[in-house]
């Protein structure tokens, strides 16, 4: 169980900035910078921030049966997607839940699947035993890659002087493949923060390279863990193991929009997503604030007309709106925007309320073009 | 290197305490090397004017943005002034846990009590420094 923590090859780099390193999903990661969570958060919302999610997983799926492949294994539609295009879909498993949600990019000749750092060892097992008698070559080349995420409003403005990438055509969930700071990358115009910005997958080493042209005074901001989770929930995007896990299916996590049941083919997980959506669901994801003061954390009960009916899945004080957020599931008829119910924070229930997701709507995140 | 002034007094779970003009009261706060720890403070839930505690009980907790911590009373006493000011800027204990991110003033009840507590000398042993 106590394998020693793996490092991505900023370590030194994170440990001579000053972060606070701490153990995650089997990584030693930066969780925030002498900044602070806070004013790291602030910065991604206003200027740039970057963040070293190297120790995220990527699959690569190639040979003639790579579409129809991926199509099977995952419940958004492989056959929308042109070369060039991200996708966020899913894995799941034969009851409809998650085993992790990705992003998919579809090239030329092969298809990348991004997934949880936590994740890769379960995913890469759940694709395998999925081969079957598919003409498809898959290697897991979580270790080979190295991943920047480049976010906040200026994200373009501190990429374009480093990159050969034409970045104004580069559109929101779109990806290209050219050269950062020299060395050769793909990079897609995706996040997981709410504000416009990119990812950059690039090999191992160079990834120091790559970091060093972007991180700095005038260019962008050094973002730990902690910050990365609090830009995520203001925009709730759902975390793996906290809102979405293998209890819990997309149709109840309103992301209906990923499970595409018509594509044309069956999928893993289609059968069952079906029969739900036939029968309707009785519990759905919700995002709420607190109506008093305190902070909503992880796994604090969840009650509802005085019965417990989950926990809290993700909860933070919003750095941007100043106010306590949280996400929960509730029983259908209790998820209206306004609805009443209590959070119960080490013995004290405190007053709850639905309200709208995302929390934060200010983000500057391109929407579809 | 944390700031650990040489004439308030500390405990072990990183509370200090700081004489006043009046020998019966002093102010309390958690010292710079806790509020390190702790990283940005998003909630403080103190004790009200009037409630009495006895030494290193719980008087109220602090939330950071990744952690939560209780508060200990570093000596037993009355609250007789409560820092409300940090209901709007939490942050305070933050930028300054000494002055305008202090936590509770309290009328001590047994100024013997005060030599049970940590020099700065022994805190900065105790906190590795």
């Amino acid at each position: 169980m106590n394998a020693p923590l793996k490092r991505t090859p900023l370590y030194d780099i994170h440990v001579a900035l000053g972060a606070k390193m701490v153990p995650f999903a089997g990584w030693e990661m930066p969780v925030q910078y002498p900044l602070g969570i806070q004013a790291e958060h602030k910065a991604t919302r206003t200027g740039a921030g970057l963040f070293d999610v190297s120790h995220m997983g990527e699959f690569e799926v190639t040979g003639p049966d790579r579409n129809a492949f991926v199509n099977r294994i995952t419940c958004n539609d492989v056959g929308a997607l042109g070369t060039g295009d991200v996708q966020y879909s899913a894995l799941l498993t034969q009851e409809g839940t998650f085993v992790d949600d990705c992003t998919v990019y579809r090239f030329e000749d092969k298809v990348m699947l991004v997934v949880n750092a936590a994740n890769i060892d379960k995913d890469w097992a759940h694709v395998v035993a999925q081969k079957g008698g598919a003409n498809v070559r898959l290697k897991n080349i979580s270790d080979d890659v190295g991943l920047l995420a480049l976010q906040g409003p200026t994200a373009e403005a501190v990429l374009a002087p480093v990159t050969d990438i034409p970045l104004d055509d580069l559109g929101y969930y779109k990806f290209t493949t050219g050269k950062v700071a020299g060395a050769d990358c793909f990079v897609s115009r995706t996040g997981y923060t709410g504000e416009d910005g990119f990812e950059i997958y690039c090999r191992l080493r160079d990834t120091e390279a790559i970091w060093r042209a972007l991180e700095g005074p005038g260019r962008a901001q050094a973002i730990g863990l902690g910050a990365r989770d609090s830009l995520r929930l203001e925009v709730a995007y759902p975390l793996y193991g906290n809102d979405i896990d293998d209890t819990t299916t997309p149709l109840e996590a309103g992301l209906g929009w990923i499970v595409k049941i018509d594509k044309g083919c069956p999928f893993t997980g289609s059968d069952a997503l079906r029969a739900q959506k036939g029968r309707g669901v009785t519990r759905r994801f919700v995002g709420f604030k607190l109506l008093d003061r305190g902070i909503p954390r992880h796994g604090f009960p969840v009650f509802y007309e005085g019965s417990q009916v989950d926990i809290v899945r993700s909860g933070c004080m919003s750095p941007s709106l100043g106010i306590p957020i949280g996400t929960t599931y509730l029983p259908v008829a209790a998820t209206k925007p306004g609805t009443r119910f209590e959070v119960e924070s080490r013995g004290v229930r405190i007053p709850a309320e639905v309200v709208k997701r995302p929390f934060y709507t200010e983000g500057t995140a391109r929407k579809a073009k | 290197m944390s700031n650990v002034p040489a004439d308030l007094l500390y405990t072990t779970d990183h509370e200090y305490v700081m004489k006043t003009s009046d020998p019966a009261i002093v102010q309390v706060g958690i010292t710079d090397y806790a509020q390190g720890e702790l990283g940005d403070v998003v909630f403080v839930n103190l004790p009200t004017k009037g409630d009495k505690f006895g030494a290193h009980a719980v008087f109220g907790t602090i939330e950071a943005v990744k952690a939560v911590s209780e508060l200990y009373s570093p000596l037993a006493g009355e609250v007789i002034e409560v820092n409300g000011a940090l209901d709007a800027n939490p942050a305070a204990v933050n930028t300054d846990p000494y002055g305008e991110g202090y936590l509770v003033k309290i009328r001590v009840t047994d100024a013997g009590e005060m030599g049970s507590l940590l020099s700065a000398e022994a805190y900065k042993k105790h906190i590795g420094e």
